[in-house]
């Protein structure tokens, strides 16, 4: 049954192992023990994502976030295979009952045109960002930083955290962002495919995803869902689930982002520690 | 287990579409036979880099062999020699010290090469947005529960489903033939009674578009299922011509 059910799971994990779990590794008094298959835990870093109405609409007007990236369906924790479940819902069942609400205005709306003052502003700030990224001319590739950001968020905003963890974290990605910013390295050019630049490109939004995480991580006192802290394992903290929050971004990487709020209050049900076992 | 290996790698460098391709040589040292193959492509790419010379360009995304995005044309073979896996999923061990490994893109008139080890595989999607949908409301979950279908045919459409579209089918047919990746694609919905309804009109319309797009066809040689990663079987291509020759008939 497991075989017809995972088969492919098995001859994918021998590929990658050099180990196959459905051989005998040994038998003791009459029991077989079969090779045994070596997971690891791994964390989920964010939970929520993009605002969105019950039309699955982002506060841009027009703009649509359907799947994994949108907050709507899941609270502290995610579940293994929410990103398909989310996927298929949304994609099935709401967004094309929703999408026409939205649609059936705009058939009467024009043609955009790019020749208009934001366009040129949104052109020129991409334009500079490019500039800036070829002409850094620093010694580390991007994915040797890249790696270095993902060491600082296993090893200090990893699955247990704590306020000196979190705050070393913080200090660390700041010194980061600065060795991003003053001693990266794009070969080549800005003109064809240049797949360094746009590694880069996003691997400065990652470093501010960090950042993100490390905050919202030290300032959410109680334990939740994927959220773990070493210093809020009693009862109560592993409980409180007192607040939903979101993060202002401030105008620039630099400037801290502003905490925003919101209490939770429960009616229906009592607020109790997680409990897998009964 | 801890063993590392030395070789060559040859691989194609192309700066872009219009431009003259040509093999390059790397000499790789002490590679773990534990990294992947494209991991070992990442080391290649830092030490180019750390050299100042521009990396390697090839396509990858999830490195767990569900993607679709790795695509490299490994000694002779789509997604090396490894069976049912892609190329992210194939490991060192799988060669030998002081091998001459040859990597290349695929090959195939309708997928241009953007650079390097990277082509573009829009076709695929065109061919997809030619027919590969279900254009009507297939109801709720009672609805599914109301319409019973055999576990033969569940299995033989989820199967169908597993393909990944990678483009290996085209890259390894002496054709250029998208036949398997398209049987897979109109399977998925023939074998089910939501797909039955626009049955015709799809096998049609993916078909003209295939053909339109520049891939050639399908000559029974069965080198694609050899070569697919998800093991798409060749029977997807006579359920194909059935599906298409039904649909011409009734026109």
């Amino acid at each position: 049954m497991i075989r017809q059910r995972y088969g492919n799971l098995f001859d994918m994990y021998e590929e990658i192992t050099d180990v196959n779990p459905g051989e005998l590794a040994n038998e003791i008094n009459g029991v077989k023990y079969y090779n045994p298959m070596m997971i690891y835990p791994a964390i989920h870093y964010t939970m929520g994502g993009i605002w969105v109405d019950y039309e699955l609409q982002t506060s841009i007007k027009g703009l649509f976030a359907i799947g994994e990236c949108n907050f709507s369906d899941h609270g502290a924790n995610r579940l293994g295979a929410s990103a398909l479940m989310q996927g298929l819902a949304d994609g099935y069942f709401v967004l094309p009952y929703t999408i026409q609400n939205y649609l059936s205005d705009q058939i009467t709306v024009p043609h955009f045109s790019t020749d208009t003052p934001e366009f040129d502003e949104a052109e020129k700030r991409v334009q500079a960002n490019l500039d800036h990224l070829m002409s850094i001319h620093g010694k580390r590739s991007v994915d040797s930083i890249h790696k270095e950001l993902g060491n600082v968020m296993w090893d200090y905003v990893g699955m247990a955290r704590t306020k000196e963890s979190l705050e070393t974290a913080l200090k660390k990605l700041k010194e980061l962002r600065k060795e991003f910013e003053t001693n990266l390295f794009i070969p080549g050019t800005q003109e064809g495919m240049n797949i360094e630049l746009d590694k880069a490109f996003r691997l400065r939004d990652f470093i501010t995803m960090g950042e993100l995480i490390a905050y919202d991580a030290l300032n959410r006192h109680e334990s939740c869902g994927g959220h773990f802290r070493e210093e809020h394992q009693t009862e109560e903290g592993e409980a409180k689930r007192d607040d939903v929050a979101c993060w202002k971004y401030n105008g620039n990487d630099e400037t801290a982002p502003t905490l925003i709020k919101e209490p939770l209050h429960y009616e229906a049900i009592k607020v109790q520690t997680r409990n897998y076992k009964s | 287990m801890d063993t590392s290996i030395s070789f060559k790698l040859k691989v194609w460098r192309q700066a872009n579409a219009h431009a003259e391709g040509r093999f390059e040589t790397y000499e790789m040292r002490d590679i773990p036979t534990d990294t992947s193959f494209l991991e070992m492509m990442d080391i290649l790419n830092e030490q180019l880099i750390e050299k100042g010379e521009e990396p390697v360009t090839f396509d990858h995304d999830c490195r767990e062999g569900i993607c679709g995005m790795c695509s490299l044309y490994v000694n002779g073979h789509p997604h090396g020699p490894a069976t049912g896996a892609t190329t992210c999923q194939l490991y060192m061990r799988r060669f030998h010290d002081g091998d001459t490994i040859t990597v290349e893109p695929w090959r195939s008139a309708a997928f241009p090469v953007i650079k390097d080890l990277m082509v573009n595989r829009n076709a695929f999607d065109q061919i997809q947005q030619a027919g590969g949908y279900v254009s009507f409301q297939t109801g709720g979950a009672q609805d599914a529960n109301a319409i019973p279908i055999s576990k033969e045919a569940a299995d033989e459409a989820m199967d169908s489903a597993t393909c990944i579209g990678c483009g290996a089918c085209v890259a390894a047919c002496k054709n250029g033939s998208a036949m398997l990746f398209l049987s897979a694609k109109v399977s998925q919905f023939a074998l089910l009674p939501q797909g039955r309804a626009e049955a015709k009109r799809r096998v049609k319309a993916m078909l003209a578009k295939m053909d339109e797009l520049g891939f050639g066809n399908c000559t029974n040689t069965g080198a694609c299922a050899a070569e697919c990663p998800k093991n798409i079987k060749l029977s997807n291509i006579a359920r194909l011509n059935r599906e298409f020759l039904c649909a011409k008939c009734s026109d």
